[in-house]
């Protein structure tokens, strides 16, 4: 096969942002928890579901892994573009890593909307 | 007079079966300050050793190579400065001819893919396209790279992809044309470098701003392209 430079994908840019994005709302999502654990005193069991139990930590704490998944996404995929040379299982690990992080998703939201 | 002692990475694949290291020494006169002088005399003591070399100022980029386990010019580095046995090997990551010397072809390849001219459809005027000293102001810190690729051959993410990242020298080139108020491309420039792998296999880990011999900024320029596409695209 010939091995030429082709230029321009025509993606990354959005990728490139979102990583940075992600990670802002990680770091909100932290100072929220660390004070929310504060205010509501310690972490016994009653402790915590109570603070779980309002809407808005239901809906942070699922925006925030949301934010990791794809933040992860976007890092386990470079880890694969800079090491992992046969494009087929480049291709493989990342469907995998894919699947993994849509399923912790969805797992993600069946423990909070449990609790 | 006094001894300095080298210690030299050596291969030449038409007679060597693997690389290896020449403990060398030369004496020296108080008057070769250079890496590149101490250089020239270890190849008056053995001349089958293979070094690029030209103006000896750091401006034509030649003598590039591993000084010490870190990337520089031969020319511009003091003798003073370095610790001995002083330890040079080619620039790492790129194949080697012999010894000192690489085989540059991707890194050039990389650097012709930004299409490093001037791309203006207009007219010529009848004589030069003038540019206000403000427009020009912009260019400086960007046109001064003398392509020697200490900073590629210092970042991993060429190493890992050199046929796909374009590397810290090209993008600082893009860049250089983006900036330049005479070039009408900046879109297809800019779509060029809208890759995962040509741009944004950049990290900003700034080996390339620590190595680069005329003192630019690479990762400053990189930010800047990625500032374009921001502002083009949101």
């Amino acid at each position: 096969m010939v091995n030429r430079i082709v230029v321009g994908a025509g993606y990354g840019l959005r990728d490139w942002i979102a990583q940075r994005a992600t990670a802002v709302i990680m770091a909100v999502y932290t100072v929220i928890l660390l004070a929310a654990v504060v205010a509501n005193g310690g972490s016994t069991y009653e402790a915590w579901h109570g603070l779980f139990a309002s809407g808005f930590m239901k809906f942070a704490t699922f925006l925030a892994l949301l934010s990791l998944f794809y933040h992860a996404w976007i890092g386990v995929r470079d880890i694969f573009m800079d090491y992992i040379k046969p494009t087929g299982l480049r291709l493989g690990l990342m469907v995998v890593v894919i699947a993994a992080l849509v399923g912790y998703a969805g797992w993600a939201a069946q423990i909070l909307w449990r609790l | 007079m006094a001894t300095v002692k080298f210690s030299i990475y050596r291969y030449d694949p038409d007679k060597d079966d693997k690389p290896y290291m020449q403990d060398i020494s030369v004496e020296l006169e108080p008057i070769d300050r250079k890496l590149l002088d101490a250089m020239v005399k270890l190849k008056a003591k053995d001349d089958s050793l293979a070094f690029r070399r030209s103006c000896r100022e750091g401006v034509c980029g030649s003598d590039a190579m591993n000084i010490n386990g870190k990337n520089g010019l031969a020319c511009l580095t003091d003798m003073d400065s370095l610790a001995q046995p002083i330890v040079l090997r080619p620039l790492p990551g790129l194949p080697v001819v012999r010894d000192l010397i690489v085989d540059m072809t991707q890194f050039f390849k990389q650097y012709h893919s930004i299409k490093p001219y001037l791309i203006n459809n207009d007219p010529a005027p009848e004589r030069e396209r003038l540019q206000s000293p403000e427009d020009r102001e912009e260019l400086n810190g960007l046109y001064e790279c003398i392509l020697c690729a200490c900073c590629s051959t210092s970042c991993p993410s060429f190493w890992w992809n050199p046929d796909k990242f374009v590397g810290p020298a090209g993008l600082l080139a893009a860049y250089r044309f983006l900036a330049d108020t005479r070039d009408q491309a900046t879109n297809e420039r800019l779509d060029n470098l809208e890759d995962p792998y040509r741009l944004f296999r950049c990290h900003s880990i700034m080996n390339c701003v620590d190595v680069c011999p005329k003192g630019l900024n690479p990762t400053k320029a990189i930010g800047k392209i990625k500032d374009m596409m921001v502002r083009r695209a949101v």
